[in-house]
């Protein structure tokens, strides 16, 4: 009879071999990078040029950031990491921020990378032309260069969002002094040929085919980047994209570049590695605008019923496939510090939408319907289409007639932001890693931009909701920073001008081969892919 | 008595006295004198035609909700009003309609098909990068479609109801019925994804410097697909027409004549009927090569191959419309160019139409 120890001893043997099959190959190998290589990442749609400091397309800044590099980056816990600036300093007041500059960075053109680079980027191209560095570098009224290497940025109030703003490839990358100043910066040639200091260099950009990038030798950080090319093909067929990563012509895509009806057949092939980290940044959100200009949206109990109608769960998992996260509140859970789960709840509870609506005087009808409204979703694929279809059979069900409508990009935003002709909308906007970034142009009343699109078209105005905006752009306590983002979400979260639907996982799909591509916060859009290497 | 002019004139007037100086004799004396000049006239009438596809196009592009500005900052996910009046001010969207439209038919009239603020690109430069991908599919794709359906067409009359013409003309039905993308699809899942054996996308292997021949082969092989699947599509109604005419010119007299002097079947139908059959083909070969330049939008986006209609296609969304303009513009040119080249074409093949 064998000993019951041996038995014991090949079970756990067993289960080792078990977690070693589990993990792939021994740490040890993974970790050694091997150089040389072309990466072919997939592009959709082609930008007009690269420039993201002047234009914030994340498609621009997929490319771009490869070849331009910002201050900081944000670590995928969205804290401030070293980049071009080796070490920074904020005063006590919060109005003057210090940057030390790595020495010995040079740009693509064989200059060097000094702070008047700096002085240049802030004060002539972010703060002049960037579409969301006019808000966040507002307060800045001067950046002092007292040597080469030391850019200290001075504010006339605090401005904390700004270290975030600063500290992404993608949001703000520094702009060669020498090349656009004194030129009229949008019709110089360079922001479509970036100069830069990042690991890739631009070589050759053949539109509607491809943008290919050359590894930058004289890179700042020697020894890297590993890959010899990265190739940035422009394929706008969804299946095409597919059928490229299946077939290894694709090594990489990202913001979700496949259907997600196809994803079930993805995610059972070896050779592909899904990943949805790297879109913190970000932070993409699903939400449902609402109209507060007419009855019966005006009512806050009819938008309360409809928040208590539409199945959040439900649509992440059908609609979604659970790439996905059922919203709470409008500051999204990967903002961590700002997050807020203590708000008025609207768990799917159909009676009590049919009672909020009755008590707010419309009645269901002989036909069971109350009142008729439209929706608008915003036309970005078959996603959306369906998201808006889920929410019709949702509302139908506590006798909110739906008319669905579909146009496309430039209608749908000529329709809300300009026309402000729809009742609600489904759509995705970015809440950004910072609440003034991304969530603040929600609410604001201030931000009741007619023919401005992505701002607040509901028309909601409250001075509570106001104040608490208004102090968080410049309140320099952390503490009570987020005090107020807590209040600011629970007063979001009653009177109700828009109803969080979803977080949105977007999916980056990459070859199983390619190691480090998404480590920072902006992932693969602002990550500058100088550690990315693809296994032999 | 008023003078003929001289394209009324039977081929013999040179023997008659000339009306006109002596440069215009020699003119007429050249082989081609009437060809050319029918082919002027032509363009001319057509000069009108181009400035009404223009008005047209403009009021109808200016009626679409939305402009680019719009487009631009919603795809950069913000934006703020001085953003946006300064993308404007930049793309001439802040001047009223109508001097857009003076701007751009003044530019026009100097040969300036205008910019493409889209692309940073001036619109020109953008068409003629697309051209040559564009044309080298259409033409590929449209050689190898009449070539292909000429023949099914003949070999089907040939022997009609036969099991040959029944096997021709369900081909000939299911390739039509075949939705162009779902063919292009299924060919990438098979040759591409399982076998391996073709590129799925693209028109040349990016940056592998391939030169002379080893390049023709490269793009050789990207084309097989995108190609095949437009061909395909093109072949049916090739195969249709060309069946069909004939047919019909088998029933004339003089075929019943060739067949009682005795002649093969071969030589009747090769001789005689086919080049009589052929005019429905021209015919429908003109009004095809005439949408050559939009190229296929779904070929296009299913094989990301760079040509116009993708181009075309993309602007649309984009509210590009000086990029619109020009690519319809430059449609609506080759349309009537193909349309004269026919009308040539019919006067070589049958020598009872004349030009007038």
């Amino acid at each position: 009879m064998p000993p019951k120890s041996a038995l014991a001893l090949s079970r756990r043997a067993l289960m080792i071999a078990a977690i070693a099959l589990a993990t792939g190959p021994s740490p040890v190998l993974a970790q050694t990078p091997v150089n040389g290589g072309t990466l072919t990442f997939a592009l959709s749609p082609e930008p007009p040029f690269v420039l993201t400091s002047i234009n914030t397309t994340l498609q621009m800044g997929m490319v771009g950031s490869k070849m331009m590099e910002s201050l900081l980056k944000l670590d995928t816990e969205l804290k401030p990491q070293p980049l071009l600036a080796q070490s920074w300093e904020i005063s006590p007041d919060g109005k003057s921020y210090s940057f030390k500059l790595r020495p010995g960075v040079k740009w693509h053109d064989g200059k060097d990378f000094t702070s008047a680079d700096v002085k240049f980027t802030v004060m002539e191209v972010l703060k002049k032309l960037h579409p969301r560095g006019r808000s966040a570098f507002a307060k800045v009224i001067d950046v002092e260069t007292p040597d080469p290497l030391t850019a200290i940025i001075k504010l006339s109030d605090p401005a904390p969002p700004m270290l975030t703003a600063l500290a992404s490839s993608y949001e703000s990358p520094m702009t060669p002094k020498h090349v656009f100043e004194g030129t009229d910066i949008a019709a110089n040639p360079a922001v479509s040929k970036p100069i830069g200091t990042g690991p890739f260099m631009f070589k050759e950009w053949q539109k509607g085919s491809f943008i290919l990038l050359e590894k930058n030798p004289n890179y700042w950080d020697a020894g890297k980047p590993h890959l010899d090319r990265i190739v940035f093909r422009i394929i706008n067929d969804a299946s095409a994209r597919a059928a490229g990563l299946e077939s290894g012509e694709l090594q990489i895509g990202g913001l979700s570049p496949i259907p997600l009806t196809d994803m079930v057949r993805i995610e059972k092939n070896p050779a592909l590695a899904i990943e949805t980290r790297g879109y913190a940044y970000m932070s993409p959100f699903m939400l449902m605008e609402v109209n507060t200009r007419k009855p019966p949206l005006n009512d806050v109990r009819v938008r309360q019923a409809m928040a208590f109608a539409i199945d959040r769960d439900r649509m992440t998992k059908l609609v979604w496939m659970n790439y996905g996260k059922p919203a709470v509140s409008p500051i999204p859970s990967p903002v961590v510090t700002f997050h807020s789960t203590d708000v008025p709840k609207y768990d799917y509870d159909v009676e009590k939408a049919k009672k909020l609506l009755d008590e707010a005087g419309y009645k269901a009808g002989p036909d069971g319907k109350r009142f008729k409204i439209t929706h608008d979703f915003i036309p970005l694929g078959s996603d959306y289409q369906r998201t808006g279809e889920f929410i019709k059979q949702q509302l139908g069900r506590v006798g909110i007639d739906v008319e669905i409508r579909s146009q496309d990009l430039p209608s749908f935003f000529r329709r809300v932001y300009t026309d402000y002709d729809f009742d609600t909308t489904s759509l995705y906007y970015g809440a950004f890693a910072d609440p003034t970034q991304g969530v603040q142009r929600l609410f604001w009343s201030k931000s009741i931009q007619k023919g401005v699109v992505y701002t607040n078209p509901g028309d909601y105005r409250s001075e509570a909701m106001d104040k608490a905006l208004e102090g968080a752009q410049s309140e320099n306590d952390p503490v009570k920073r987020k005090a107020l983002y807590l209040e600011m979400q629970r007063i979001a979260m009653t009177d109700l001008p828009i109803i969080p639907l979803m977080e949105t996982r977007f999916i980056t799909i990459a070859s199983a081969k390619l190691k480090n591509h998404t480590l920072t916060a902006d992932g693969i859009i602002g990550g500058n892919f100088a550690d990315a290497w693809l296994e032999k | 008595m008023t003078l003929p002019l001289a394209q009324d004139l039977p081929l013999t007037q040179d023997k008659q006295p000339s009306p006109l100086p002596a440069a215009r004799a020699a003119f007429n004396r050249l082989p081609f004198a009437r060809d050319l000049r029918f082919v002027a006239r032509r363009l001319l009438k057509a000069l009108p035609l181009l400035l009404a596809v223009v008005l047209f196009n403009f009021c109808l592009l200016k009626l679409a909700p939305g402009d680019a500005a719009e487009v631009l900052a919603g795809e950069s996910a913000a934006a703020t009003p001085e953003y946006l009046a300064e993308l404007r001010a930049r793309f001439g969207l802040d001047q009223p309609v109508h001097v857009q439209l003076f701007h751009y038919v003044w530019k026009l009239a100097q040969f300036d098909l205008g910019y493409s603020f889209r692309h940073n690109m001036s619109v020109r430069e953008l068409i003629m990068g697309r051209l040559p991908a564009t044309l080298l599919l259409m033409a590929s794709a449209l050689t190898l479609a009449v070539t292909i359906g000429a023949m099914l067409g003949v070999l089907a009359s040939n022997k009609v109801n036969s099991w040959r013409d029944t096997l021709i003309s369900v081909f000939a039905m299911l390739s039509f019925a075949t939705p162009v993308f779902w063919m292009g699809l299924m060919m990438i899942v098979l040759f591409s994804v399982n076998l391996g054996w073709l590129p799925s996308s693209g028109m040349e292997t990016i940056a592998s410097g391939r030169t002379g021949f080893s390049y023709i082969l490269d793009v050789s092989r990207h084309m097989v697909m995108p190609v095949a699947t437009l061909a395909l599509f093109y072949v049916a109604v090739y195969t249709r027409v060309m069946r069909a005419s004939m047919l019909e010119v088998f029933n004339q007299d003089y075929v019943t004549t060739a067949r009682a002097k005795g002649l093969s079947e071969n030589r009747i139908t090769f001789r005689h009927v086919l080049r009589n059959a052929l005019l429905p083909l021209v015919t429908l070969l003109g009004v095809q090569m005439g949408t050559m330049l939009g190229g296929s939008v779904l070929v296009e986006t299913v094989f990301s191959w760079p040509g116009l209609g993708r181009l075309a296609f993309e602007a649309v969304f984009q509210r590009d419309i000086n990029l619109l303009l020009g690519i319809l513009l430059s449609c609506s040119f080759v349309v009537i160019a193909a349309n004269i080249l026919v009308d040539v074409a019919y006067t070589k093949l049958d020598p009872r139409i004349a030009m007038s």
